[in-house]
């Protein structure tokens, strides 16, 4: 039958992912509402709040355009330094902005789509993330739209390290909007509440060094054989509109491995 | 008049349900969706049986599948079931008063959503609660207003 012909073969997924045009025009006239708010937004304001808006943007920029600064001279020192120890240096990852049109009406799967597909030159198991951090992968990729799984999905797991320190683990979604699992982490690990948690790129799926989630829990339990962590992830991942598509370049004839 | 009339109105309500499955909703209202395209379906069933049948059900599943990304072929076994049970049923649910007939509705959504989620299973997803029968209670409320709904359609454009 054709769900376990689904199941087992791959071209039943494609031709799924072909047949996803159908479904562009009910999700573009779905998104219509959001859009008018959003284009509300946009030109219906007042004076006021477009100068004070003004005056944010303006001291936000100042103070990007100093961190940037810092980070010129930062990126610089660091390909010093990774010449003294005769590793590559990191390249950089090229990102195209996607606009999300909707959203998974399962609540048990964290999914959303993306208005971008083929014709963008996106491919599965492609990293997404917006301006805050990781948000997951693409699973099938529409001539006109593209799935997206977001890393809270309970069958979606990622491996990550914590930012201070290097100890790596694996986050897990458990399919609440605002929480992952790290599973099987030693009792005598040195995790504290607020550690930042960067992808690892261990798994070959995604890039190095983007932030994950906060850990937002420790809980020791001497009856239990690991520690139960809890980490709060960054991205907004039930707020963002738009998200960032990385093209990794260092994924590049590493031999892309299916997702599940 | 032809002898058969309105194949529009029928395609249309149930491109209208399919649409209807995939706006977005607010968090709290997430899991009470309401299976519209399977009320839908079962209603024309119940209405015209010798025109929205198995097949009918079969496509329309197909399309719901597609859209929404499930596993495909689940929406599409799972609503042919329903319209199957629905066309043993038809005689004794027009007979029915509302009340008993959104009774009925409860267990066929009921029984939409537990083939669904069987489904799901299969394929790795599992459901922490048995939240996801509280659509079938959803529809069943729902069901009066919609039946109505539909009859005035089906009355004002004389679908046959």
């Amino acid at each position: 039958m054709l769900i376990f012909a689904g199941q087992r073969f791959g071209w039943v997924k494609d031709l799924q992912a072909n047949l996803s045009i159908v479904a562009t025009p009910f999700y573009w006239v779905g998104d219509i509402p959001s859009k008018i708010s959003e284009w509300s937004d946009e030109n219906i304001r007042s004076r006021k709040t477009l100068i004070a808006d003004n005056e944010r943007f303006t001291a936000e920029s100042l103070l990007l355009k100093a961190q940037v600064q810092k980070l010129a001279s930062l990126e610089a020192e660091n390909v010093r330094l990774r010449e003294l120890l005769n590793s590559s240096a990191i390249l950089d990852d090229s990102v195209l902005v996607a606009e999300m049109v909707g959203v998974s009406p399962d609540p048990l799967h964290h999914q959303i789509i993306v208005n971008k597909g083929k014709k963008d030159g996106l491919y599965v198991g492609q990293p997404v993330t917006d301006a805050l951090g990781l948000m997951g992968q693409i699973i099938e990729v529409g001539p006109l739209q593209s799935r997206v799984l977001l890393i809270t999905d309970a069958s979606h797991a990622l491996p990550v390290q914590i930012n201070r320190n290097g100890v790596r683990s694996v986050a897990e979604g458990v399919g609440l909007f605002h929480e992952l699992i790290l599973q099987h982490v030693a009792a005598t690990t040195d995790i504290k509440v607020g550690d930042l948690l960067v992808s690892s790129g261990l798994g070959q799926r995604f890039p190095v060094g983007y932030p994950v989630a906060v850990v937002t829990e420790v809980t020791i339990d001497p009856g239990q054989a690991f520690a139960i962590v809890k980490a709060k992830p960054s991205a907004a991942l039930n707020r963002s509109r738009h998200v960032l598509l990385v093209f990794s370049n260092r994924r590049e004839g590493s031999a892309a491995v299916e997702p599940e | 008049m032809s002898p058969s009339n309105g194949h529009w109105v029928i395609a249309l309500t149930l491109l209208m349900a399919l649409w209807l499955a995939i706006v977005p909703l607010p968090v709290w209202a997430q899991w009470g969706r309401p299976e519209l395209v399977a009320m839908v379906l079962v209603y024309w069933v119940i209405a015209l049986p010798e025109r929205v049948g198995i097949g009918i059900a079969w496509v329309v599943g197909l399309l719901q599948d597609i859209m929404q990304g499930s596993p495909l072929g689940q929406h599409a076994f799972a609503l042919a079931v329903l319209a199957y049970v629905s066309l043993i049923l038809y005689q004794r649910l027009r007979m029915y008063p509302p009340i008993q007939q959104a009774g009925v509705i409860f267990v066929l959504i009921g029984l939409n959503q537990l083939l669904c989620h069987w489904v799901e299973t299969l394929t790795g997803t599992v459901s922490p609660n048995l939240l996801f029968l509280l659509p079938a209670l959803v529809s069943a409320l729902l069901w009066p207003l919609l039946s109505v709904f539909l009859r005035v359609l089906r009355r004002a454009y004389y679908v046959t």
